[in-house]
């Protein structure tokens, strides 16, 4: 249940993807429109499991939602069995909203919403039993179109809450593009802590890495080329804390392999990896060494063979997996790197590809309403058959 | 050092980017998910491919061959990990070379089992999955036992060469396969592979075992039977350095100089040119290094020739001169033309002792990080690796467990070997042990009580709250109130336990029963978590003491919920009827000054209720109920004033 973000553009249902604490399990709410809005949804987010199955969703609409499931009661047929409710819409906007985001869990549910129109606003569910209601706790004025948030996930008590603010915006000349905001504890009220003045072109994603421990913060940046940051908070020489920590910004990695705009940067769970997308049509995966050298160590790519799918029209509008108990590994005998053998020795190269092996594609689920929770293994690399060792 | 700037290979997403649409991705626990959105890369949008992909970075955590391997090797760390720190690291070297040879036992034993599962699989790619992985295995532990020979044993000049012979001999022991089946056979004179058996145990130093093929020959040609004395007793008299004896480096130097020479006149004086095999052999035992590449195909590898060629030309090589050997074998053998591989510049790296470059180019080569993460372990216990301070304070050692224990713990049942690891890592293990176990799937009961046993025993308490909360939402959820109550004890979570203690309520209002006695019968000191929670089980203690027809302790109780206000006033009236049955009883059993706080109860209830609003027909019954109640309440308190009364009296 963690994770996901899903861009669903111009999706009239959206599939509901649990990537549940392992295992990947999708199951689409078939029959019901889950998504009954006018718009394309841009993002999908859920919350932490502690309150539920919660999902929000932010969209072109001008509105964000609140989603939840809820099992069926009572001895009707629909027992056992879950569907989803809007509990609320968030109204507020009077642009596109485009990027949706749940605050640290440490903080209470909280929603953040960023538009169009340059406002970020923090929304508060005071009943985590109730999520029909959510006050509007916050407005922050951007000055710029937002088109992406990302919470500081510190939970440190050392660092207040902290949020990153991206601007699509395409002119250069209104400077930096990421801007820092951090709440105070006096004014109860977000201010601004930083601007990323470098970053002046349109930004399309914000993530903070999680923190470890460390006393500075570590922040992705996806605009047109891959930017990693390292915020390092100064010491505040007066002891007045109403004013915002100062931060000394350090450019840590910047790639622009991609050679063209990136659209989004995600860090892994303990931010040993980042991963980005970017218009050459490329996952790239990034990793520091121990030495805290970056370098891409994966490259995912469509091979641009046509789709061969029986149901592709309606396939579209949904993504079902199921079954996460059951993973074929495939061993994609190609892409694999081996130490060849040894013994005896075999004429030509020995140990001739010394690379890290690639990603290895294991296993894929065919969406298609009909037979939405039977995946099916339409590719697979050399199967082999695991045994279930489920403790 | 510096290792070349190299794009990695793409991997490829079957039926994506035919329309050239932007890849999407999102992360899993361990995974990640990859699939075509309906962006194009320029601008317009179309509709992607319905295809969602799942990749996974570390494949050898799931293949199920290797968990022997992984469990195996888990106990040998956490055994190594014990080993104290006090004692002077020298002493501690028997302990190292123990483990360290547990571990290549280990891998040795995972790779029989492989060998067997390749030999007996039906399918043949699986048999080829096998025999690959059996590969690697040998792979890896050729560098192992190679490390173990150079760095941890670490031994001097003279004991050097005898445990580079041992490591050659054990992996190239195809000879012995040879040499059985010669002498197995019929006639092993005649045998095709003869000659190449006793030229290899010769090249692996093996002499006693040389002679005795050989004896099968010489007892056959009486002619030519000095000939083969002669070649005996050389082989016989090669010195060997003495690893127990007391014998220093230069008389043994000395004694194999005298015997080299001895060879050497054999040779110039042509005793062995009546049989070009044993010629062959005579050259070998010189040290002529062009006779001993006329037996690439038996050396097999650089560094068989490397051992062999130090055996016969440098017995008493030191340590620090080995990669000038290693270097020049390596050229000469393959030649200088052709760019050396992964495991050849590996091995080089470890005869130069540059351990830094063994672990780099491992961690490289090889797609898991079990190897690399073990053997730094090892070497860091062993103080060999001066310590890379890396910028987020932890050092290489740490850095590699991290990674492999990370990667174990996106396994479904391997992640339990992972905490371990993590413990062991002072500066992050922790934190990643937090940032992990949070996304372990709590799939069921017991799992999570497995998760959650592992947080309390490492006081990780907001994870421990958290995974409570979870597993009481979740409770709640599928309708299982007195599961969902226990979890939010556990949790601490004085909301929720109220919320829940409420429903509780209500169906006990429906229904006229409890359920989940047990639970609520031994709440204890945990009801005082929420005030509705100390309600329900005070309620739920007087219904108990109620059926045990404790009257009077009942009362007692019944009557303080309501004066003490731990009962919600919503439920009072509730209260008040359970205290109808305790009137209708032939003795009497409330007081009558009980009885006078009854009936303020009843009274603050009602004028509280007549106040607030009009008389609505369904509140007949609950008049009618009042009316009874007073009623009730009258001639409690006349009996119970006639009963104080006779007492006194």
């Amino acid at each position: 249940m963690f994770l996901m973000t899903f861009m669903v553009g111009g999706w009239r249902r959206a599939p509901v993807i649990r990537v549940s604490r392992s295992g990947i399990k999708m199951t689409v709410e078939n029959g019901t429109a889950l998504l009954a809005g006018s718009g394309s949804v841009w993002r999908v987010k859920w919350a932490h499991p502690e309150f539920g199955q919660v999902l929000a969703s932010c969209s072109f609409d001008r509105t964000a939602a609140v989603w939840e499931e809820i099992v069926g009661e009572s001895n009707d047929k629909q027992r056992g069995q879950s569907h989803w409710i809007k509990r609320t819409t968030l109204v507020d906007s009077r642009t596109s909203v485009t990027d949706v985001k749940f605050a640290p869990k440490h903080m209470g549910l909280m929603l953040t919403t960023c538009s169009a129109d340059g406002v970020v606003r923090i929304y508060e569910a005071p009943d985590v039993m109730n999520l029909s209601q959510w006050s509007l706790q916050h407005e922050i004025s951007c000055k710029l179109s937002c088109s992406c948030i990302s919470w500081n996930p510190s939970s440190s008590r050392a660092h207040p809450p902290m949020i990153a603010v991206g601007s699509d915006d395409s002119n250069v000349t209104y400077g930096g593009k990421v801007q820092i905001y951090e709440y105070n504890e006096n004014t109860r009220k977000y201010a601004k802590a930083e601007t990323l003045v470098t970053v002046t072109d349109p930004v399309h994603d914000v993530a903070f890495a999680p923190n470890l421990g460390r006393s500075f913060h570590v922040l992705a940046i996806a605009t047109k080329d891959v930017r990693i940051f390292k915020l390092v908070p100064l010491r505040r020489e007066s002891t007045s804390s109403s004013a915002p920590t100062k931060f000394e910004v350090q450019v840590m990695a910047q790639f622009d392999s991609h050679n063209s705009q990136v659209w989004r940067v995600s860090w892994n769970i303990t931010s040993t990896l980042l991963a980005s997308s970017g218009d050459d049509g490329c996952v790239r995966l990034w990793k520091a060494n121990y030495m805290d050298n970056w370098k891409c160590t994966g490259i995912l790519r469509g091979d641009g063979s046509p789709v061969n799918s029986s149901g592709h029209a309606a396939a579209l509008n949904a993504v079902g997996v199921s079954a996460a108990g059951q993973l074929l590994v495939g061993a994609a005998s190609a892409g694999r790197y081996f130490f060849p053998h040894l013994d005896p020795p075999r004429a030509g190269s020995r140990l001739g590809h010394l690379l890290p092996p690639p990603f290895l594609i294991e296993q894929m689920y065919e969406s298609d309403p009909t037979h939405a929770l039977q995946p099916r293994h339409r590719y697979t690399v050399n199967t082999t058959n695991q045994p279930n060792e489920h403790d | 050092m510096e290792e070349v700037d190299l794009e990695p290979n793409p991997t490829l997403i079957p039926g994506a980017g035919f329309n050239q649409q932007h890849i999407g991705f999102e992360w899993g626990p361990g995974d990640m998910l990859v699939f075509e959105t309906n962006y194009q890369l320029q601008g317009s949008r179309s509709k992607g491919s319905p295809f969602v992909h799942v990749v996974r970075k570390d494949e050898d955590i799931c293949s199920p061959i290797l968990r022997k391997l992984f469990n195996e090797s888990h106990h040998i760390f956490v055994g190594l990990q014990k080993i104290k720190e006090d004692v002077p690291s020298k002493n501690k070297k028997p302990q190292f070379v123990s483990i360290s040879k547990n571990y290549r036992s280990v891998i040795r034993a995972c790779m029989e089992e492989l060998q067997q599962g390749a030999v007996s699989a039906q399918d043949r790619s699986l048999a080829s999955q096998y025999g690959d992985q059996v590969s690697i295995l040998l792979a890896i532990e050729l560098i192992w036992n190679l490390c173990e020979v150079l760095f941890i044993d670490a031994a001097p000049a003279g004991a050097l060469l005898l445990h580079l012979l041992d490591w050659v001999r054990l992996h190239k022991s195809d000879v012995d396969t040879k040499a059985r089946e010669v002498l197995q056979s019929e006639s092993p004179t005649q045998h095709s592979s003869y000659w190449d058996v006793v030229i290899s145990l010769v090249l692996q130093g093996r002499m006693d075992e040389a002679r005795q093929v050989l004896s099968k020959q010489a007892t056959l040609r009486a002619d030519s039977s000095s000939v083969f004395k002669r070649m005996d007793t050389l082989l016989q008299s090669m010195p060997i350095f003495n690893l127990a004896g007391t014998q220093t480096l230069t008389e043994f130097d000395v004694k194999w100089r005298n015997w080299h020479e001895e060879c050497d006149r054999s040779l110039q004086d042509n005793t062995f040119a009546s049989n070009h095999h044993l010629e062959a052999i005579c050259k070998i035992l010189v040290g002529d290094e062009d006779a001993l590449l006329e037996h690439k195909d038996l050396l097999s590898t650089w560094y068989h020739f490397l051992v062999t060629r130090l055996l016969f030309c440098h017995p008493t090589i030191k340590p620090p001169d080995l990669h000038y050997y290693a270097q020049s074998s390596m050229n000469m053998f393959v030649g200088p033309r052709a760019p050396p591989e992964p495991l050849d510049i590996i091995l080089l790296s470890a005869f130069e002792f540059d351990l830094h470059q063994v672990i780099k180019d491992c961690s490289f080569a090889l797609n898991n990080w079990w190897f690399v993460a073990h053997l730094t372990d090892l070497l860091d216990h062993c103080k060999l690796l001066q310590s890379h301070n890396l910028h987020f304070g932890s050092n290489l050692r740490e850095f590699l467990v991290l990674e492999y224990a990370s990667g174990l713990f996106t396994h479904h049942s391997l992640w339990q070997l992972a905490v371990d690891y993590f413990d062991h890592c002072p500066e992050l293990g922790r934190v990643y042990l937090e940032l992990l176990i949070e996304r372990i799937p709590l799939d069921t009961e017991r799992k999570a009580l497995k998760v959650l046993r592992i947080c309390e025993d490492r006081q990780m308490s907001e994870q421990v709250r958290s995974i409570c909360k979870i597993m009481a939402k979740r409770s709640l959820r599928n309708n299982r109130l007195g599961s969902a109550l226990s979890w939010s004890i556990r949790a601490k979570d004085a909301a929720f336990a109220t919320l829940i203690s409420e429903r509780f309520l209500q169906d006990y209002r429906n229904k006229g029963s409890f359920t989940d006695l047990d639970l609520l019968d031994n709440l204890g000191p945990a009801m005082l978590l929420s005030d509705r929670l100390t309600f329900l089980g005070k309620y739920r203690e007087f219904h108990r003491l109620y059926g045990e027809k404790r009257f009077s302790e009942a009362a007692k109780l019944l009557l303080s919920l309501m004066t003490a206000k731990i009962a919600p006033r919503s439920l009072w009236m509730t209260l008040l009827t359970d205290a109808l049955p305790l009137m209708e009883q032939t003795e009497v059993i409330f007081s009558v000054d009980q009885t006078y706080e009854l009936m303020s109860c009843l009274e603050e209830l009602t004028s509280r209720t007549n106040n607030s609003k009009e008389t609505a027909p369904e509140d007949d019954i609950e008049l009618t109920k009042t009316e009874l109640l007073r009623l009730a309440l009258a001639r409690n308190l006349a009996m119970a004033i006639v009963k104080e009364g006779t007492i006194e009296t």
